[in-house]
């Protein structure tokens, strides 16, 4: 017999009888019923206390907030796609503006030590975000790679007011995560840290060393 | 500043009494797990401040009993749901075989070096010393394991490897086997350990992991982390290999938020990790990063032993967030590595005579007052007191026999003790005969009872027992109400 045949059958014969399976009660995670407002708010105030920075801005604006952030923090290339809307008004944005756009859309094993010496931060649009703990989830794809919200020291985030959702039961449930997955999906909330030497927490110590999420509202926040 | 706490040690289950001593008398073991233990108690009770962590807790414990009733089918679901998303699937009987698994998987592509994240069940089976042994360098990413591998040493904590080294322990050791420089600035020596890891990630042939939550419905393998080396470990080298033991599964997608909910919280006391990695296939035609291969090992190693028992099996809920040693008096004076053993601990003192037998862990269970701390604060409720007295039963024979090792304690001197005692008991006239006699020979009770009289004195029976006092009280009361 293999050994796949022996646990199974050591499983399926168990000496103390078949189990009985107990139903789930799911409410205590969802049904939160909280406002946009206090959506927002939620998020924002969860992943600032985790080191993320946020940006409010609005549809018509985010691209020029973008290239004053990039330029507070000296940002010279940016690795970013071709293909979705987000990176597609980035690029036209960035048109002329002195920072090299770095294409992502090349298998990493060409472009590997690139990626990680000389790039210095990654744009990526996201599928949304959870107010309970204000994450980020992200489904990267041929367009937007998974390690380019991981490997460059600043990770920028797009991520729209709309979109932010109660628990992350809700985003399962609501997007019908469990009927087709991507081959990585993704929750982000903040960047990279560790907290190994003595419980002192320490920022970028693999991933990026800083997070900004770009939330764009439909109009000013009043 | 001294150096001494660092000598590479062999620490074993059977002298767990003496590594106990020895870690007792060293003022910076206890001081750093105190510390680090009150910080992890302080915040787990203000992250669940806003819950109501009965409901969360009890959902926690009803997907796992859930994912266990159905374990075989589970098993065969995610094989099968793995296999159509491209994922291949091996089983081990036990750690020397997913060893061997891990191995051959690592030979047929000529690796030479494998980058690690952290997974408890790769330190279960020792696989490091494996894969050295057949000259395939292994080098742990986790920034916590990078430390403790550097100076030879093991996990003392299943959530945070290092915790048993302070700041000044660290420097020295990143000094002595990497050249950096001597300083208490956590984030020189943070990034330090990022550029000589990052190397490593490029270099690395194949990358291993563990994992948190294996779901059937999807074939989706979960990992949760802070740093950010799981996401590297399972992203950049070409091949990655996942090994978990066979009770990690669960049956739904939606059953994983309430697991990593209670997970975080419990363990670090955060809302959240800065990750949370779901993978479900090796690189597609067309995407540009990722593994070509993913494997995943399925390890029973003593597990589908543990299932057989009705209770027993409630061992296979744990979701290892490490609480329960974070809330243990005895973890928190002796610390991890006195157990000797991969998981320290309640959850180890449980677990481990399973895998090792009760002839070698006989005396984790009863390294335990049986305050019931661990049991109140486990996230999925393991009754873990009470599976420590069934050890302890099993460990002297009066059990079920379905542990390794049963009956190793048993001890006709000790049995014929209890059954005196048993029968005395039982038999009044008797007993109070006993006590009478008891109380004209106190003078001759030993002032040495072995252990007992080491912190104590020895017990002395009174001159009059309880019984006799109360009698001739009530015959006083009687007599003054005649009068």
């Amino acid at each position: 017999m293999s050994a796949r045949e022996i646990i199974l059958k050591r499983l399926r014969e168990r000496s103390d009888g078949p189990l009985q399976a107990p139903q789930s009660d799911f409410t205590v995670v969802t049904g939160r019923g909280w406002s946009p407002q206090e959506r927002l708010e939620r998020f924002e105030r969860l992943i600032t206390s985790v080191h993320g920075e946020v940006i409010h801005t609005t549809h018509a604006e985010w691209t020029k907030r973008l290239i004053e952030l990039l330029a507070a923090k000296s940002i010279r290339r940016l690795a970013l796609g071709h293909e979705h809307p987000v990176p597609v008004a980035a690029r036209t944005a960035l048109r002329n503006q002195g920072v090299e756009l770095v294409d992502v859309d090349r298998d990493i094993e060409d472009w590997k030590r690139e990626q990680f010496e000389t790039v210095d931060a990654g744009l990526t649009s996201t599928g949304g975000a959870i107010a309970e703990t204000g994450s980020l989830w992200l489904w990267p794809s041929p367009d937007e790679p998974r390690l380019i919200s991981l490997v460059p020291p600043v990770h920028i985030a797009v991520l729209d007011a709309d979109a932010i959702e109660d628990t992350f039961f809700d985003v399962i449930e609501t997007h019908g995560w469990a009927g087709g997955m991507p081959t990585n999906a993704l929750l982000i909330s903040g960047p990279s840290k560790t907290a190994d030497i003595e419980q002192t927490l320490a920022y970028g110590v693999h991933g990026p060393r800083e997070l900004v999420v770009l939330i764009r509202h439909q109009r000013e926040a009043t | 500043m001294s150096v001494q706490h660092f000598i590479p040690q062999t620490y074993t289950p059977q002298a767990f009494h003496r590594q106990a001593h020895e870690a007792l008398d060293d003022p910076q073991i206890r001081a750093n797990f105190r510390r680090a233990m009150d910080g992890l108690i302080t915040k787990r009770r203000d992250v669940f401040s806003d819950w109501d962590l009965e409901a969360l807790r009890e959902l926690g414990a009803n997907i796992r009993l859930r994912a266990l009733a159905k374990l075989p089918d589970l098993l065969e679901q995610l094989e099968a749901n793995c296999q159509a998303n491209g994922i291949r699937v091996h089983w081990a009987e036990n750690g020397e075989a997913a060893c061997r698994i891990i191995r051959e998987l690592c030979e047929a592509r000529g690796a030479k070096s494998v980058i690690k994240g952290k997974s408890m069940v790769s330190e279960e089976m020792h696989l490091n010393a494996h894969l050295e042994e057949a000259g395939i360098e292994a080098l742990e990413s986790d920034l916590g394991e990078y430390l403790v591998q550097l100076n030879e040493q093991t996990p003392s904590h299943i959530i945070m490897p290092a915790i048993h080294l302070n700041t000044d322990e660290i420097s020295e050791i990143l000094h002595d086997k990497t050249g950096t420089e001597r300083t208490r600035d956590v984030d020189y020596m943070t990034a330090a350990a990022r550029a000589q890891l990052r190397e490593r990630f490029m270099a690395a042939d194949v990358g291993i992991s563990g994992v948190n939550f294996a779901v059937a419905e999807t074939g989706t393998l979960c990992l949760v982390e802070n740093e950010g080396n799981g996401r590297m470990t399972t992203t950049v080298p070409p091949v990655h290999i996942a090994v978990t033991g066979i009770e990690k599964v669960v049956e739904h997608l939606r059953d994983v938020p309430p697991l990593y909910a209670l997970l975080t919280r419990s363990a670090t006391g955060q809302h959240v990790t800065t990750y949370f990695n779901m993978i479900s296939s090796p690189r597609k035609p067309g995407e540009h990063d990722g593994p070509e291969e993913v494997h995943l090992v399925l390890v029973d190693n003593g597990r589908s032993g543990i299932y057989q028992d009705n209770e027993l099996l409630d061992t296979l809920r744990c979701i290892r967030c490490g609480a329960c040693m974070n809330h243990c008096p005895v973890y928190t004076r002796v610390g991890g590595h006195t157990y000797g053993t991969t998981y320290p601990g309640p959850i180890g003192k449980i677990l481990m005579p399973h895998m090792l037998g009760l002839e070698a862990t006989k005396d984790l269970p009863t390294a335990s007052s049986l305050c019931g701390a661990c049991g109140e604060v486990c996230p999925v409720k393991i009754p873990i007191p009470d599976l420590l007295v069934r050890l302890r039963k099993e460990s002297v024979g009066e059990g079920r026999g379905n542990v390794p090792g049963a009956g190793v304690k048993r001890s006709r001197k000790e049995l014929l003790a209890w059954k005196g005692w048993q029968w005395l008991a039982t038999h009044p006239a008797a007993w109070r005969g006993s006590t009478v006699i008891a109380g004209k020979l106190r003078a001759l009770t030993p002032a040495k009872l072995g252990p007992w009289t080491e912190y104590r004195t020895a017990p002395k029976p009174a001159k009059v027992s309880l019984h006799a006092l109360v009698k001739a009280h009530r015959e006083e009361l009687a007599g003054e109400g005649r009068s």
